[in-house]
């Protein structure tokens, strides 16, 4: 489903590489996480696949389903169905949750040439899907993210990519500032989408979101390439011996 | 004499040449020989004068209008929905057979040119406008009072069941209008006045508002969507022991827009709003000017004027909160602020508060800025395409001015002409 080859970043401000050759396949139906020690480029990876300014790519690629999403604008690839649920989701003053929501929702389906959804439908739709959330009626009202806690900024995303409905899912660091109880909720939101038509890409520094969204796949990311991959098990390895012995191994 | 004053009263004097009291000035007539006296002793304003240091006047101030276009739209008007006492004048020129009739409970509305000497009309005209010229001179308005050929006199003596609406259309591509309106909200009674149109292609217009005790005055206008027209309008308002008055001034497109608020606090505990939404796109030049003078304790004033730019438009503030000796308790803000949507537009902003009592809250923010980044991206992100993006963050930009229109209906029209304008503008 997600492809990236020998994928190479730098920034575009200034002269330094971030990515340095990434080659990752995530499959439908997975749950690739990648693990990382900081400024390792895990974040610049999912900024970069959905298409964020300020990174030039010198080289590779990364298709979702053939299509090359490097060549496309943010919207257009969230419209073929990739979505980045925010590490930092951004507060937009003066924009309602429903109507940010409602737009997203009818945008991607105009794009894709599908019917928009009536106001009765998404109403209902979102209602319930807020609900599995534990998003009151009240946080839908108030503009996006604004005044929102840490735990109700990660809630909302999830429930973005519950409306969106999206194919791939890259999650960035969407554990933190989770207490356990919120990252629990968070968790059961995401796999409650999981299904065998969607891959999921779940960047984290820790091993206890992947207690809660277990994965097939994780990768173990330093400095700009992905240095080893493994099962679940390689995540318990970083808990119980952090980062310093893998990186020294593969040196 | 200096030179500037000099050059300033010839131009008055030229421009004089050519008018003269309108021949039914019958009892206004010693107001409109008072304001015409002022105006040759002021001269009229020249891009010299520090009041005009951002806006050039010689549109406003040269002997004929320019030519502008008359716009064309199927779209209803704004408020054509809404149930109201409709008042049209057309380039200038009250229509009676556009007009609704002028009865209506609780208000009395005569045409100024045709009123006969009501006592509190005359004890008004021209009265708060003259009070106004100080410490600032406003010639454009001493003009108006002088020249205004009609207009329309409304006394609120009882909370009418519709608000009061005054429609400016266009037909002719040169006329010259000079509108003057006089208010009276009474003691107790609530009026809302709306006013939409462009007026002329050409339009002078003054409004003097006096609001009694415990009256209340709303006031919603939107100024037509004509792209080469010119306007000076100027309010002045006097508010009287708890009263309370809230204006909100819609504008897009208009080639020259000077709005200037000149208001008064004579009573304790009143409360005076005045806000503003401007969207401007390239030959377009919107300047906002508001003068507060606090002269009465414990009263609050706010000004919130946001304008959106972009091809190379041209916002202006210069709003100013005047704190007399014994004002205490003042709560008065004022907030400008633009959103310029590229490098070539931008907005001059002149904030100003000059305060003679100890015991105030006093503030202003001024900020000038491009669309956030983050905010479009994570937009974006989400698959919404960048021009209904932009449109999303500007409409929610100006949300803080369109706010303060008080009734929720006329709060969602204006915000629906908003959305209009930037359908057609920025996914064109």
């Amino acid at each position: 489903m997600l492809e990236i080859k020998d994928l190479r970043v730098k920034l575009e401000e200034e002269d330094k590489q971030i990515l340095k050759g990434v080659n990752l396949t995530v499959e439908a139906g997975k749950v690739h996480a990648i693990m990382g020690p900081n400024g390792s480029g895990k974040s610049t990876l999912s900024y970069v696949l959905s298409g964020k300014d300020g990174y030039e790519v010198t080289g590779g690629s990364a298709t979702l389903d053939g299509d090359d999403l490097l060549d496309l604008d943010p919207e257009e690839r969230a419209a073929l169905g990739l979505f980045l649920a925010f590490q930092y989701p951004v507060e937009i003053p003066g924009v309602g949750n429903m109507t940010f929501l409602r737009t997203a929702v009818n945008s991607q389906r105009k794009a894709r040439g599908e019917e928009a959804m009536s106001s009765t439908d998404f109403l209902k739709e979102i209602r319930a899907k807020a609900k599995e959330l534990k998003i009151d009626a009240e946080m839908l009202k108030r503009p996006v993210n604004v005044g929102f806690s840490g735990g109700e900024k990660k809630r909302n995303e999830i429930l973005q990519m519950a409306m969106l409905e999206p194919r791939m899912c890259i999650l960035d660091e969407t554990d933190s500032g989770l207490d356990v109880d919120a990252m629990k909720l968070v968790a059961d939101g995401v796999n409650a989408l999981r299904n065998e038509g969607r891959g999921f890409l779940v960047i984290t520094h820790y091993q206890r979101l992947l207690d809660h969204i277990k994965p097939d796949v994780v990768h173990i990311m330093a400095d700009g390439r992905i240095v080893k991959s493994g099962g679940p098990e390689l995540a318990l390895e970083v808990e119980n011996n952090g980062y310093a012995d893998i990186l020294a191994e593969v040196a | 004499m200096n030179a500037l004053l000099k050059s300033k009263q010839e131009a008055a004097a030229t421009r004089l040449d050519s008018a003269s009291l309108p021949a039914a000035a019958g009892w206004s007539k010693a107001a409109r020989e008072d304001a015409l006296a002022r105006v040759r002793s002021t001269g009229l304003p020249s891009r010299r004068d520090e009041y005009w240091k951002y806006t050039r006047p010689d549109a406003l101030t040269q002997a004929d209008a320019t030519e502008a276009d008359v716009f064309k739209s199927d779209e209803p008007l704004v408020f054509d929905s809404f149930d109201r006492l409709k008042v049209v004048f057309v380039d200038g020129v009250f229509s009676a057979e556009l007009s609704d009739d002028l009865a209506l409970e609780g208000i009395e509305i005569a045409r100024l040119a045709e009123a006969a000497d009501i006592s509190w009309a005359s004890e008004l005209y021209g009265t708060l406008e003259a009070k106004g010229q100080s410490p600032v001179e406003r010639p454009l308005a001493a003009l108006n009072t002088a020249l205004a050929t009609d207009g329309v006199l409304i006394r609120c003596t009882k909370t009418p069941s519709k608000p009061v609406s005054l429609i400016y259309r266009r037909d002719s591509t040169t006329a010259d209008a000079m509108l003057h309106h006089v208010v009276k909200v009474e003691a107790g009674a609530s009026l809302t006045l709306l006013e939409n149109g462009p007026g002329a292609a050409r339009l002078n217009k003054c409004l003097e508002a006096l609001v009694a005790d415990g009256a209340e005055f709303h006031h919603v206008r939107a100024q037509g969507r004509d792209h080469a027209r010119s306007a000076a309008t100027h309010m002045f308002v006097e508010l009287g022991r708890e009263s309370v008055f809230k204006s909100f001034t819609l504008t897009v497109n208009g080639k020259l827009t000077r709005n200037e608020c000149v208001i008064e606090f004579t009573g304790d505990d009143a409360i005076a709003h005045v806000a503003g939404a401007a969207l401007g796109d390239g030959d377009f030049v919107h300047d906002d000017t508001v003068f507060v003078t606090h002269d009465a304790v414990n009263c609050e004033s706010r000004q919130v004027f946001k304008k959106v730019l972009r091809n190379g438009a041209t916002g202006v503030f210069q709003g100013k909160i005047l704190v007399q000796p014994g004002a205490q308790k003042t709560d008065g803000y004022q907030k400008s602020q633009s959103l310029l949507l590229d490098g070539d537009s931008q907005f001059l902003a002149k904030p100003e508060l000059e305060i003679y009592a100890d015991d105030v809250a006093c503030s202003h923010g001024s900020t000038s800025g491009a669309i956030d980044e983050d905010a479009l991206f994570y937009l974006r992100a989400r698959g919404i395409p960048e021009g209904i993006a932009t449109d999303l963050m500007t409409l929610a930009f100006l949300a803080e001015a369109v706010e303060e229109v008080e009734d929720d209906a006329l709060k969602g029209e204006i915000t629906g002409r908003l959305e209009g304008w930037l359908l057609r503008h920025s996914r064109a």
